[in-house]
């Protein structure tokens, strides 16, 4: 094809033409040539290193501990009974159909023998989602309740989203050493945002004139915002749960490059051997515990406020 | 209410009142305040809400403030409760200034003082019909089972006994807004603001919720101040209607005063197509009584008294000038010509009576049924005044038919009200809810 030569060429014909262009392009790259992003940045991490370093020390040997706890009393018991337990608890919450598929599916993992990843890569996601949704409840809130937290947090979030998960891995790596925890640590960077933006949306999504009417009666501003507000919030707020859940475990193999281990960690091993048969049983055992637990917080989600109170008048 | 009206202090008073949206609202308060019109006030960029608005609600009143989409009285009521900041002026509530209350006192003032009733009923659809109406009283702090005693009470008051372990959207609109009225209720202060409260539901069922409120209000005799841009529900439900246009209060006065003596062109073309045999009582159109006999008297007597005001029956009368009953022309020549001196036998004491203040449109099947002119007692049976059929005619033809001032409204009031109506659809026109009898009216008008 002979485009890219046409391109190329009229290019070559405007910078010929016109090459004030280029000349006005480096007078202003010569001016501004004092910003050095990147190497401020890595100054930035560097100076954390070097000061924050208790802090983050004391991050790191708390998450760290959380993780290792978490995967050793999922591992406590053995395995198909702890996979009994995940069984029953679908049962209850969403059915006897799905129960018996996550019965069958985590006996499917155990016979792969990803059971122990399994577990420690379940570990990371739920220590990480815990997180993830306490962070961004609160914030969320903030931003439904001020525009101007709202304007502030939305670019921030958007950086979050899209920044490279590598970018802040290698910071991450700097901070916390390899492990589980910087891989904690950049899940809850990427799976936060859908949280704080859904949460927003839900409580700005009440109808204002309930909130009015709870105004109106005298209530304060924080009954309002738990007996009003949050309630009717929640399906909304519940489905931002279930994507921060679905987005940490899209994490899990990068996380396993950093040495989280786990699934991630058995998915990466598999990559750099080459290894298909043991690349596809981990990235098989992600899909099964994805979802487990989408199928899991979505159905509780539809236990919304509403929803109960419904069941409970039909009842009556 | 007692006649001294200075010793009682207004439930609400606005003063001066003005809210206006925007940035440069300060400015444009000033402007307004120095007697620059809304016009020249939104060229800085705001939106004059409310504009140097001013009333006092007596106790025991109902106040309708009355107005089309965008005249202000949304943004009027909610400053009545704090929910809205005044730009300028106060709201006094039981004499107590709230424009300078804090926060936690505003509230205080909300729980105890003035509760508010919805447009779209606002009620929350996780809680119960009960646990609904016990909002109120939640808020104030009153223990669980006293909230559901005064609860459950409110409810009944409305008429929902029974439905207490339901949730709102299992109850159709009028109900829901029954729930809505007793929230409202159940939180017993003595003001209650009402926001279009009926607007949302269908014209037969708004008509139903006016009627309980009315009864409602005479049992508990609150303090209703009530938004609505349907002046026929106005005329119906005010003691004194305010009548509000592009954020200013045009008149205030009663239904009559509005009616029979518009403050403008304005108020004018609005009340043109109310349907006044609902506003007009009987009081309006009644006659003095002249065929009256006592009950002492003969055959003799009453024939006289008959053919002195020309008229066919007489009604009788005892000492108390309580009604006892009626005569009628035919019985009573026959009685003088058989020589008997009593009326004993010849009273028919089975008759129509209306009261004062029924309206003139229920006035009608009453005076079509009954053969003589209708009477109308207080309420101690005490004859009034009499309505012959006749009478009630002219009157009709009156009522429809004696506003000519309507006629020569200036365009561009015609124009406005019409953007209006289109702003808020159908049922935003003026007397909608009128109906046929509206038409009928005006039909007989032409």
């Amino acid at each position: 094809m002979s485009t890219p030569d046409a391109v190329l060429a009229s290019s070559q014909w405007i910078n010929d033409t016109f090459p004030f262009f280029n000349e006005i392009g480096k007078t202003l790259a010569g001016w501004f040539s004092w910003i050095k992003i990147g190497a401020w940045f890595e100054s930035l991490v560097n100076w954390m290193t070097a000061n924050l370093d208790p802090f983050f020390t004391f991050v790191s040997d708390v998450l760290g501990w959380c993780v290792d706890s978490l995967t050793a009393v999922f591992l406590w018991l053995p395995a198909l009974v702890f996979a009994l337990i995940l069984a029953l608890l679908g049962w209850a919450v969403r059915g006897l159909r799905f129960g018996v598929f996550t019965l069958l599916a985590l006996a499917l993992v155990v016979q792969m023998g990803q059971w122990k990843d399994a577990m420690s890569t379940l570990a990371l996601v739920i220590v990480a989602s815990v997180i993830a949704v306490i962070v961004a409840i609160p914030v969320g809130i903030a931003a439904a309740r001020s525009s101007r937290v709202s304007s502030v947090v939305k670019p921030i979030l958007d950086f979050m989203q899209t920044l490279p998960a590598f970018v802040y891995l290698i910071p991450a790596i700097f901070f916390f050493s390899v492990g589980s925890v910087p891989g904690v640590v950049a899940t809850v960077v990427f799976s936060l945002p859908p949280g704080v933006r859904l949460t927003e949306l839900g409580i700005r999504q009440v109808d204002k004139e309930m909130v009015e009417a709870g105004e109106a009666f005298g209530a304060p501003p924080a009954k309002i915002l738990t007996r009003i507000q949050f309630p009717l919030a929640l399906p909304t707020i519940m489905a931002g749960i279930n994507q921060v859940i679905m987005l940490s475990l899209s994490m899990v193999v990068i996380a396993g490059m950093v040495g989280a281990g786990g699934l991630g960690g058995v998915v990466y091993q598999a990559i750099s051997n080459l290894d298909v048969a043991s690349g596809f049983e981990g990235g098989l055992a992600v899909v099964i515990l994805a979802v487990y637990l989408d199928r899991l917080t979505a159905s509780l989600g539809n236990r919304s406020p509403v929803a109960r109170a419904r069941k409970a008048a039909a009842k009556a | 209410m007692s006649p001294d009206e200075e010793e009682t202090v207004p439930a609400v008073r606005a003063e001066n009142l003005y809210k206006i949206f925007g940035k440069r609202s300060d400015r444009a308060l000033k402007m307004l305040s120095e007697g620059a019109s809304t016009d020249e006030a939104k060229a800085l960029g705001v939106t004059p809400a409310v504009v140097d608005v001013s009333f006092d609600v007596e106790p025991g009143e109902i106040f309708v403030v009355m107005g089309l989409s965008g005249s202000g009285k949304s943004t009027l009521i909610r400053m009545l409760n704090g929910l809205l900041e005044p730009t300028g002026g106060h709201v006094e509530i039981d004499g107590q200034d709230i424009t300078s209350l804090r926060p936690k006192e505003l509230r205080a003032v909300r729980q105890r003082k003035i509760s508010m009733v919805f447009q779209h009923f606002a009620l929350f659809p996780h809680r119960t019909v009960l646990d609904n109406a016990a909002y109120g009283l939640e808020t104030q702090g009153v223990d669980a089972a006293e909230r559901r005693e005064k609860a459950t009470r409110a409810l009944s008051m409305v008429g929902l006994e029974g439905w207490e372990t339901n949730l709102p959207e299992q109850l159709s609109g009028g109900m829901q807004q029954r729930v809505g009225l007793a929230r409202a209720l159940a939180a017993e202060t003595e003001i209650m603001l009402m926001d279009e409260a009926f607007s949302a539901l269908d014209p037969l069922i708004r008509r139903d919720m006016q009627t309980q409120l009315l009864e409602l209000q005479s049992q508990l005799g609150k303090t209703i101040v009530f938004i609505t841009h349907d002046l026929n529900e106005a005329m119906r439900l005010g003691d004194r209607i305010a009548v509000m246009r592009s954020g200013r209060i045009v008149q205030i006065g009663t239904a009559e005063e509005i009616l029979n003596d518009p403050a403008n062109d304005y108020v004018a073309q609005f009340v043109q197509d109310v349907d006044r045999t609902r506003v007009l009582t009987a009081t309006s159109v009644m006659e003095q009584p002249l065929a009256i006999v006592p009950t002492s008297a003969g055959p003799r007597a009453a024939l006289r008294t008959m053919r002195e005001n020309q008229a066919g029956a007489a009604f009788v009368l005892d000492r108390e000038r309580q009604l006892v009953g009626a005569v009628r022309g035919d019985p009573v020549a026959e009685a003088v010509r058989k020589g008997e001196d009593k009326l004993d036998g010849l009273i028919e004491e089975d008759l129509a009576t209306v009261t004062p203040d029924t309206a003139v449109a229920d006035l009608f099947a009453p005076a079509a049924e009954s053969p003589l002119p209708l009477a109308v007692v207080d309420e101690r049976h005490r004859l009034l005044g009499v309505i012959p059929r006749v009478t009630l005619l002219a009157a009709l033809g009156n009522v429809s038919g004696g506003d000519s001032s309507t006629d020569h409204l200036s365009p561009e009031i015609v124009q406005e009200s019409a953007a209006g109506s289109e702003a808020d659809g159908a049922d935003e026109v003026p007397g909608d809810s009128t109906g046929d009898e509206g038409k009928e009216s005006a039909d007989v008008d032409s």
